[in-house]
């Protein structure tokens, strides 16, 4: 009997252990980036920009050439790379704290220039590695050190749906929520996150996949809980779907 | 049904159980050992896999490969 591997690390994705927390998902969607740039065979013209977050080490983890972007402005920085080598895909990989908050500005303009990048946007309702504090995409009535009795409309706002507000634009080719909280969905966001890579190379504009992910350090889970939660407080607030398709 | 068999590289596993959770014939469980960074890493404890790969597609730390026994 001869046994053939199935499953295996992708070649994008260096072999060094990641600093996250147990669980995090963080891990899953690395995997699912690089194993997407491993199946269109652009590892040597990937450009990838880093975030300041917890994901402000991905430099050690993707195998590509990387920038680390000042806090928010990763959109800018692969604005800059892609207009100057066109030739390269560009891809930015931001938290909610990132991408929402300080750089709200920068997504939104990125987005409405249609400029030709593609941004994975990971969004686990809070601050991770500060300490948990309210992000903008923190759920009504969810506790965080910043809202210790659970966030108030009245004082903090809504809840922020990333994806359906650029979705609003002219510009942005595609966009799309999807999750990490079974498999099934997995192998959805895989897909999701290669049709983003695809319509860049196709010349077709700016694209985004939001990625409901969890923290279960700062939402106080297990990592197994945590993943419940998200099914069962995240989903409905925050549909899963393709906002706008490439045309 | 296919054969398989789950390998977890010891030294990457942190020991959150997705993997455990994930799996449909429930082969997994975390393991009575402890690694370098002193996790308890999971571990395939009986036959029965399938060769699914929906744990190493919840591993957070990619520490799981899957092989497909063929007969």
């Amino acid at each position: 009997m001869a046994e053939v591997k199935i499953f295996e690390r992708p070649k994008s994705m260096t072999d060094v252990s990641t600093h996250y927390c147990p669980g995090c998902t963080h891990g899953i969607v690395h995997r699912l980036v690089a194993e997407v740039i491993d199946e269109l065979g652009i590892q040597e013209k990937t450009v990838g920009v880093a975030p300041v977050g917890c994901a402000v080490l991905l430099y050690n983890y993707i195998n590509t050439d990387m920038y680390e972007a000042a806090h928010g402005r990763a959109p800018a920085v692969a604005t800059g790379c892609k207009r100057v080598r066109p030739d390269l895909t560009v891809f930015t990989y931001q938290g909610d704290g990132d991408l929402a908050s300080i750089g709200a500005a920068e997504i939104v303009h990125a987005a409405n220039r249609g400029e030709n990048i593609t941004v994975i946007f990971i969004n686990n309702a809070i601050y991770g590695m500060t300490g948990g504090q309210m992000a903008p995409t923190t759920l009504l009535k969810q506790r965080t050190t910043t809202c210790p009795f659970g966030r108030d409309p009245k004082a903090n706002g809504y809840p922020i749906r990333v994806a359906e507000m650029l979705a609003t634009l002219e510009a942005p080719g595609y966009i799309a929520r999807v999750t990490v909280a079974r498999p099934k969905y997995v192998i959805k966001t895989k897909e999701a996150i290669k049709k983003a890579f695809q319509t860049q190379i196709d010349g077709k504009g700016f694209s985004l996949v939001e990625v409901l992910s969890t923290c279960p350090t700062n939402w106080g889970m297990r990592p197994t809980e945590a993943l419940k939660w998200l099914e069962e407080n995240m989903i409905p607030y925050y549909p899963l779907g393709e906002f706008k398709l490439p045309n | 049904m296919p054969k398989g068999r789950v390998e977890v590289l010891e030294e990457k596993c942190k020991s959150c159980g997705l993997c455990v959770e994930a799996c449909p014939n429930k082969v997994l469980k975390i393991s009575d050992r402890i690694n370098s960074k002193g996790y308890r890493p999971a571990e395939q404890f009986k036959e029965g896999c399938v060769a699914c790969k929906m744990c190493a597609m919840m591993c957070p730390d990619v520490a799981i490969e899957v092989y497909r026994v063929e007969s």
